[in-house]
């Protein structure tokens, strides 16, 4: 199956960055009702304003290889970058992942996230790799970082 | 059993009634529905009866004097009493909402904390603190929320039948938990999830013992077994028409009439009043009281087809024949060692639900790779949350039947099954090849 691209299998077996660890300014916990799937998010922030940086997201996550995945990769590619870019990310992955399959992904910015370009096809499963980045928004808000994010609603995204 | 399986011959004859079967998903794969137990297919007798009632009778039953509306009254009143009849019922104690969970929610709404002032005999439904409500751990949420939402309103204690390692209701400490103290008992007639059917004689005896009043949701037992709410002496019993080859839009609530006389309106207005005044008004008798509002009159009759439809397959058949494909279902999940039933292994007391779990995978997977051939089940907890957490999974997939599944569909289901773990076995040995 096309879906099941080899980096999805890949981060989802070997989860990089699992794991809840200190410090973190906030903690969120998420879950999927439809499936069961959840996770518990804790976001890291260091500085403040335009020089804010992601320096840890730890989580623990129950899932689905796309939302296990999806969560992996986020780790992957906000940890140690500019807060600015961590949503830049989020914004381009949303955008692939609600765009119906018309949006590829740009590997430059989501990185491995381009692997999970073919769940834009499936909208059961849009939100299985949306889990993870509507709880790293969630935690970037009660962290209180003022930072202008949108779509921090679950519910905005999905078809 | 005496009844027999449907012959491949016969179960081709049943399918042809059936359009949507012939249809492909996904790239020209054709559907192989195993999902039934979520919602049934529906047979072109039951589209033509909703469509010929709106051809030729439409209007509001109960209201107004003209012609149409007489002859869809009778259409109406007559379907209630042919569904009635389906399950040993008089029509007079069939209660039509819009599916199984609003008729649950009816009867436990029915209960508060207090008698109702213009109703005699509500004192039956008052509950409070030291009241007890029994359910059971394997529970659809429809039969598990509107009592925890009842246990809030009164004060009342919400206490559960655990469930066996196998699946089945665990009784062993049923003295402690179902005493005097208990006012209802409510339970599912056959597991949503694992396929069960439970011990529903031995749970009335002992409710009625000490009073208590039993709810059995039988959602997936109306469909699929021979029902007779005299023969199972429960007190209410609820179903949806959906599930059983009906519109969707219709559900069943039936009760014991000094019951259902008894109970206060769940939802109020038009046609369930018997006299208005500003101040305060007075209740029509049941059904009428808890039918309120233009009723969905064209899903009656449909489902009164439906019925039809399933009386002339025969109950016993459509019985006989899930089970000869769960026989093989099972079987054939046995013979996969990367594979866990949850539930009844054997045909003992068992419906053709069948949920299992594939080692190291996600049922969301799982469901994923079969239907990417077509293969039409449902993952997830199945709206039984506190049963998946009991047997420590996040989801389950689940296959369930119907009278149009044939052997093939259940080794198609097999078939993709052994691609799973091609596709989500272990990268490193994947990759020795
Ligand atoms: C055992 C059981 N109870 C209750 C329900 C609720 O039925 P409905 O969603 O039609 O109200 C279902 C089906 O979803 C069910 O399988």
């Amino acid at each position: 199956m096309d879906l099941y691209q080899e980096l999805i299998l890949e981060h989802s077996k070997r989860p990089q960055h699992a794991g809840l660890r200190e410090p973190f300014e906030a903690e969120v916990h998420h879950v999927n009702p439809t499936c069961g799937d959840e996770v518990t998010l804790r976001l890291h922030i260091v500085g403040e304003g335009p020089t804010a940086v992601v320096e840890d997201v730890s989580y623990d996550a129950l899932g689905c290889s796309i939302s296990m995945a999806s969560v992996s990769i986020l780790a992957e590619e906000t940890i140690g970058h500019p807060l600015s870019e961590a949503l830049t990310t989020f914004e381009a992955m949303k955008a692939m992942l609600t765009s119906k399959g018309e949006d590829p992904g740009d590997e430059e910015v989501i990185g491995d996230g381009v692997a999970l370009a073919g769940v834009a096809r499936y909208p059961a499963r849009v939100k299985c790799a949306l889990l993870g980045w509507m709880a790293f928004t969630d935690a970037l808000h009660q962290s209180g970082h003022r930072v202008a994010v949108t779509g921090t609603d679950p519910e905005e995204g999905t078809p | 059993m005496t009844a027999s399986p449907f012959s491949p011959e016969e179960v081709a004859r049943i399918r042809a009634d059936f359009p949507i079967l012939a249809r492909t998903v996904r790239d020209g794969a054709p559907l192989v529905y195993l999902d039934s137990g979520a919602t049934s297919h529906k047979p072109v007798q039951v589209l033509d009866a909703e469509r010929d009632f709106y051809e030729r009778l439409n209007s509001a039953p109960h209201r107004g004097a003209h012609a149409l509306s007489e002859e869809a009254t009778a259409a109406y009143e007559g379907a209630r009493e042919r569904i009635a009849g389906f399950i040993g019922a008089a029509a007079q104690d069939v209660v039509f909402t819009k599916n199984a969970t609003e008729a649950l929610n009816l009867v436990a709404y029915a209960f508060s904390g207090s008698p109702h002032p213009g109703i005699p005999g509500s004192e039956r439904f008052a509950l409070g603190a030291g009241d007890e409500v029994l359910v059971t751990e394997m529970e659809h949420h429809a039969n598990l929320v509107p009592w925890q939402e009842l246990c809030r309103r009164t004060g009342a204690t919400l206490r559960w039948i655990p469930v066996t390692d196998e699946g089945r209701l665990d009784l062993s400490d049923l003295d402690s938990l179902l005493t005097e103290r208990t006012k209802v008992v409510a339970v599912v007639h056959a597991s949503n999830v694992l396929g069960t059917l439970n011990p529903v004689d031995e749970l009335v005896e002992r409710a009625h013992a000490v009073d208590a009043l039993v709810v059995l949701d039988a959602c997936q037992s109306v469909p699929h077994l021979g029902v007779d709410v005299e023969a199972l002496g429960v007190d209410f019993l609820a179903f949806s028409g959906h599930k059983m080859f009906g519109p969707s839009g219709i559900g069943v609530l039936w009760g014991r009439r000094e019951l259902l006389e008894a109970m206060p309106p769940f939802l109020t207005g038009g046609s369930m009043i018997e006299t208005v005044r500003m101040e305060a008004s007075t209740y029509a008798p049941p059904p009428q009281r808890f039918e309120a509002g233009v009723p969905m009159t064209a899903q009656a009759i449909g489902l009164a087809a439906a019925v039809d439809y399933i009386d002339a397959l025969g109950i016993e058949r459509i019985h006989a024949h899930e089970l000869a494909l769960t026989e093989r279902l099972l079987a054939g999940l046995a013979a996969r060692p990367w594979v866990t039933v949850v539930g009844p292994t054997d045909l003992e007391s068992r419906g053709g639900t069948v949920a299992f779990v594939v080692d190291d995978v996600h049922a969301h997977d799982v469901g994923q790779v079969l239907d990417g051939s077509g293969v039409a089940v449902r993952v997830g907890h199945h709206c039984a949350w506190p049963l998946h957490r009991r047997f420590k999974v996040a989801a389950t997939t689940r296959a369930s039947f119907a009278a149009y599944n044939t052997v093939g569909e259940v080794d198609a289901l097999l078939d993709a099954l052994d691609t799973v773990p091609e596709i989500f076995g272990d990268p490193r040995l994947r990759g020795a090849s």
